[in-house]
């Protein structure tokens, strides 16, 4: 029978796409022929953008240089700083012996306006493998790391955002260098921080970074604010939420970054070893739940 | 084989491609979740409107691409899709019988069901939907039936498909 031969397919395929990822190829075919329709439907934004700026006053235009002009000057003034205190924390890190942090090239793409499947926190964007865009490529915007990217076509990619609940990206606390691990909870704007002890030294407003660990995002990003912290003593770890620092709801153009050479597990998180080792038993997630296909590479030993 | 000539497959074409746009269509959050199966809906038309033609092969091939579309595991949709053309094919001598109200209640049963498979393909791939919102394309789509079964009833005849 048709059906159950087809239906055995489908089972085949979604095995051999979710466990194997063989199917990258069809994938990629597929879009490739649905492109257009993707373009099509795209339009009416871009008419919309198009429209926009073009129907923008002469005053309001004005004003927006004014504040880009003073933006600028006061970011070039933090930038000057910023090549001294480089140079300085490449000296630093020579003399530790450890390897300096490495440059990163930077892409700027723009997201596709089509809708994707509501439960799986996924956006298009608009470059592809002809942009040397490469499969797990870090993502970010100007606030913080959006996600990665997850399926790469010649013309564009699907990027799996951070709050996808099949996501979890490796962090560390900016203010005490705690290693964890952020997960996504398929909630818009939330993210879920598993297996922090109670007594662990975390808050609300903390800012959490990338870590580097896993070898796929870039260390030193913004990732999230703590939000919530709950305390409870009868549960074994604090329930920890945080909201990421992107905007993931609201943007438009996105960073795609390349790193120019590959990090030799820089030993970063050192310094703060001791505290770290303390309170941080439960950073390697026993089971991890609900990560199967886990885009995150082992996040608590980094080498 | 009947002996019928086939006529206007450029029509059934163009209406999934339109049931496709429809899909990718841009809307914002709250409307994002409800949005009604336009697919499904088009295939349960076509396949009660001329069964020797679409079936469950076309309703698994649209799936495919539902799933290249929503970024969904390939296979999912297609499964799902391909249950539905083989409902369908099962009803269509009663459905094509029965008041619009009552095809929109058949409908809802079908888009339940694919639902409901979709559901635990997700739970088994870790990643079920949080909120009761999921069900909502089982609410919305009956009741956009009517129109979508009217519309393409109109196009079927004006171009005579069959």
């Amino acid at each position: 029978m048709r059906l159950a031969l087809l239906a055995l397919t489908s089972v085949l395929l979604m095995y051999l796409d979710h466990r194997e990822h063989h199917l990258e190829a069809i994938r990629s075919a597929l879009t490739v022929a649905l492109s257009p329709i993707q373009y099509v439907m795209n339009l009416p934004a871009q008419v919309g953008n198009w429209a926009q700026e073009g129907l923008r006053t002469h005053a309001s235009l004005l004003a927006d240089i004014d504040a880009l002009r003073q933006q600028t000057l006061i970011q070039q003034i933090q930038l000057q700083r910023l090549a001294a205190m480089e140079q300085e924390n490449i000296r630093l890190r020579s003399l530790l012996g450890s390897s300096a942090k490495v440059g990163e090239r930077m892409l700027i793409g723009e997201i596709i306006a089509v809708d994707m499947d509501p439960f799986k926190h996924q956006v298009l964007i608009n470059r592809g493998s002809t942009d040397q865009v490469f499969d797990q490529q870090p993502v970010l915007d100007a606030h913080g790391v959006m996600g990665q990217v997850v399926h790469v076509t010649p013309v564009n990619s699907t990027v799996l955002l951070l709050t996808d609940p099949s996501h979890a990206i490796p962090v560390q606390v900016n203010r005490n260098g705690m290693r964890a691990l952020a997960l996504g909870t398929g909630v818009a704007n939330q993210l879920v921080i598993p297996h922090i002890p109670n007594n662990a030294d975390i808050k609300p407003g903390d800012l959490l970074v990338t870590s580097g660990l896993g070898q796929r995002f870039p260390p030193g990003y913004p990732v999230a604010v703590v939000t919530q912290v709950e305390r409870d003593p009868g549960r074994p770890y604090a329930r920890i939420l945080a909201r990421p620092s992107a905007n993931l709801e609201q943007i438009r153009e996105v960073l795609l970054v390349w790193r120019s050479e590959p990090v030799h597990a820089p030993p970063k998180a050192e310094g703060e070893g001791v505290e770290a080792e303390k309170t941080d038993g439960g950073d390697e997630p026993p089971g991890n739940t609900s990560a199967p296909a886990a885009p995150t590479a082992g996040a608590g030993g980094g080498q | 084989m009947s002996l019928i000539p086939r006529h206007g497959s450029s029509i059934i074409i163009a209406s999934f491609v339109v049931a496709l746009m429809l899909t990718m269509l841009p809307l914002p959050e709250w409307a994002h979740v409800a949005r009604p199966e336009w697919v499904a809906l088009t295939l349960i038309y076509w396949c009660m409107a001329l069964p020797h033609r679409i079936g469950v092969g076309i309703g698994w091939s649209l799936g495919l691409l539902l799933d290249v579309i929503r970024g969904t595991v390939l296979g999912q949709h297609a499964l799902v899709l391909a249950l539905i053309a083989y409902l369908t094919l099962q009803l269509y001598q009663r459905i094509r019988l029965y008041p619009l109200s009552q095809q929109a209640l058949v409908v809802m049963m079908l888009v339940v069901m694919g639902q409901m498979l979709s559901l635990w393909i997700r739970g088994l791939l870790g990643e079920p939907p949080q909120t009761w919102a999921y069900w909502l394309p089982s609410l919305t789509s009956p009741l956009l039936w009517p129109w979508v079964y009217l519309v393409l009833r109109e196009v079927r005849r004006y171009f005579v498909v069959n």
